[in-house]
């Protein structure tokens, strides 16, 4: 069996971001890096079934510049196999449907039973780039899963949506994408960064580039919010103050 | 200008309020622009066309199959494809809801094209949109241009207004067959498992009561559910419970209801948040709430500059005080 894992870099999450001063982008000068937290659910749970099954070879790819080899590394610490590198930079600029063309050759050459990766990155908010995968494969997909079983040749999956929970069943090839509660990611070991240093990780160059339809106009910081007030009377006057602001000033109650 | 196509959800039949806020959307770029907007329904297809006349459609198309009750991304995918042709559309809004997400980009792929999801704001001019979208979950906002077409474009929910029903507005409406095969089906539903009535997701709460470290445990939560109480029998609105990352991690409450970065994205009316420190992470999450209550015993902590009003007091005191005001207030138990 073979399992791919897409995952991407993305700004660590406990970060203040700011935006150059032409809005041309944030300021990239000493931001850390990560793993995108939800594609980390999705090595894990790659790393889970080649622990069950055995017979699984497990291949990182990721869509990202030649910085992106150190998050790849990670996936190979945390016990990914080897690693792919769609060296492209400024990658964060690219829209979700030319970055799954970027992906979509490599996928090919490699092949695979299951695709896993997050249910979005947290940068950019999309969710895009799986459901585009699903379709140039053909494959059926499920996202927001929070549990996986394979039997066999079948994946059934729990997904989690704001509505409730559904119960899916599809059969590989097929791509799912992971949501927080599927499990809990390791950490790397000593001993798997070491062995991390000798798995490869392959640089290819994309195939494709933007068609031109989906421009980047300018990043702004978030709207400035006016100032609000302490409510500086003394408990429980406090509380009852506070009733009477969200009723009849802000009208919310 | 061609015409909008907009996909619209239903619930427990209903219209979901997320589907309304595109179509009134797609209402008003129609009019700017000339065009017309066809509402799709996908599955149950009875019972709401006056609700989508109301709101905006001009014609409702329907893909009326019992075995499209429940969404399965492949076949639905597939009837938006077919019904994109049929109301020669040019421009495909939808709600970003899980739904809304999953099957969006997927339609893109059919036709080759890049898409923009979960925006904030939306303008069309001279055959192209300018959409805004917040980036890093809201702390940096973007402005982008799509002139792919068709324009697929998915809108974040309660961002934009679903207007007021204009009762003397109707709709024609017509049946739309869609050729599904087997292999569509390869991914089959078993079992949904629709929330207890009452139980609201962040998402779709109009007040979210939200904990943080200063909850302290599993028992802080059960004092703010007694707050949702009151505010549920006061009949103030959706009220849903919201946690910060810590109180997920820490195991005392499920993950579903984490808001922030790397949980859930909310915007309700009201946001109030107990014992929740402000990390950035989490105020990117829940910044864009229209109003914002902010609890916490340290003056310092972050969250007070976010917030519109703030007690700085310990939770465990103010919380029970508020649940007794509310009582009186609004006279429920």
């Amino acid at each position: 069996m073979k399992i791919l894992v897409l995952l991407k870099k993305v700004p660590d999450t406990g970060l203040t971001l700011q935006v150059k001063p032409d809005g041309s982008d944030i300021v990239r000068d000493n931001i850390t890096y990560v793993i995108n937290p939800y594609d980390e659910f999705a090595i894990e749970e790659a790393l889970r079934i080649k622990e069950k099954l055995g017979d699984v070879e497990t291949v990182a790819i990721s869509v990202g510049d030649e910085g992106a080899k150190e998050q790849i590394r990670t996936a190979l610490a945390m016990g990914i196999d080897r690693g792919i590198l769609v060296k492209v930079d400024g990658f964060w600029d690219l829209d979700g449907y030319t970055t799954a063309m970027m992906l979509k050759d490599i996928i090919e050459k490699e092949g695979f039973d299951l695709i896993l990766t997050g249910k979005m990155a947290v940068d950019d908010y999309n969710s895009q780039v799986p459901s585009y995968i699903a379709e140039f494969f053909n494959i059926p997909q499920a996202s927001y899963i929070v549990k996986l079983e394979l039997e066999g040749n079948t994946a059934k999956v729990e997904r989690e949506l704001e509505t409730g929970m559904e119960e899916w069943e599809l059969p590989l090839p097929a791509i799912l994408t992971c949501e927080k509660g599927l499990n809990e990611p390791r950490y790397p070991s000593l001993r798997g960064i070491m062995q991390a240093k000798k798995k490869p990780i392959d640089v290819v160059e994309p195939s494709v580039s933007p068609a031109g339809t989906f421009k980047k106009v300018k990043l702004a910081p978030p709207p400035e919010k006016a100032p609000g007030k302490i409510i500086d009377k003394e408990f429980p006057e406090s509380v009852k103050e506070l009733v009477r602001l969200l009723r009849e000033e802000a009208k919310v109650l | 200008m061609a015409n909008i196509l907009v996909y619209i959800e239903t619930k427990k039949g209903e219209v979901r309020e997320f589907s309304l806020e595109a179509l009134n959307t797609a209402r008003k770029v129609a009019d700017a622009s000339g065009g017309k907007v066809y509402a799709l329904l996908i599955g149950k297809t009875d019972g709401f066309d006056e609700t989508l006349a109301h709101y905006g459609a001009d014609v409702v198309l329907k893909v009326t199959d019992d075995k499209l009750e429940n969404y399965l991304t492949v076949p639905y995918a597939k009837a938006v494809r077919a019904a994109m042709d049929k109301a020669e559309a040019k421009v495909f809004l939808l709600s970003a809801t899980s739904l809304g997400k999953d099957l969006a980009p997927r339609v893109a792929a059919k036709f080759g094209v890049p898409m923009v999801s979960d925006i904030t704001g939306l303008e069309y001019r001279d055959g192209k949109f300018e959409v805004v979208k917040p980036l890093y979950a809201g702390k940096v906002y973007g402005t982008f241009e799509l002139s792919a077409e068709p324009a697929i474009i998915s809108l974040r929910p309660k961002i934009f207004e679903k207007g007021e029903p204009d009762t003397s507005r109707s709709t024609s409406s017509e049946e739309l067959s869609v050729d599904l095969t087997d292999d569509d089906f390869r991914a089959k539903v078993l079992q949904v498992k629709e929330k207890e009535t009452g139980e609201i997701d962040v998402t779709e709460a109009d007040i979210i009561v939200s904990g943080g470290r200063g909850v302290k445990g599993p028992e802080g939560f059960e004092l703010l559910r007694q707050l949702i109480d009151v505010l549920n029998k006061a009949g103030v609105g959706k009220v849903a419970l919201g946690a910060s990352r810590v109180a997920v991690d820490s195991g005392w409450i499920d993950h579903s209801h984490q808001v922030g970065q790397t949980g859930k994205v909310v915007a309700p009316k009201l946001y109030m948040a107990f014992g929740i420190s402000g990390a950035i992470q989490h105020l990117a999450g829940m910044r864009t709430s229209k109003v914002i209550v902010a609890v916490n015993k340290d003056p310092e902590a972050p969250i007070f500059k976010v917030a519109d009003y703030g007690i700085v007091d310990d939770l465990f005191k103010v919380v029970p005080e508020l649940i007794k005001e509310l009582k009186e207030v609004y006279k429920v138990d």
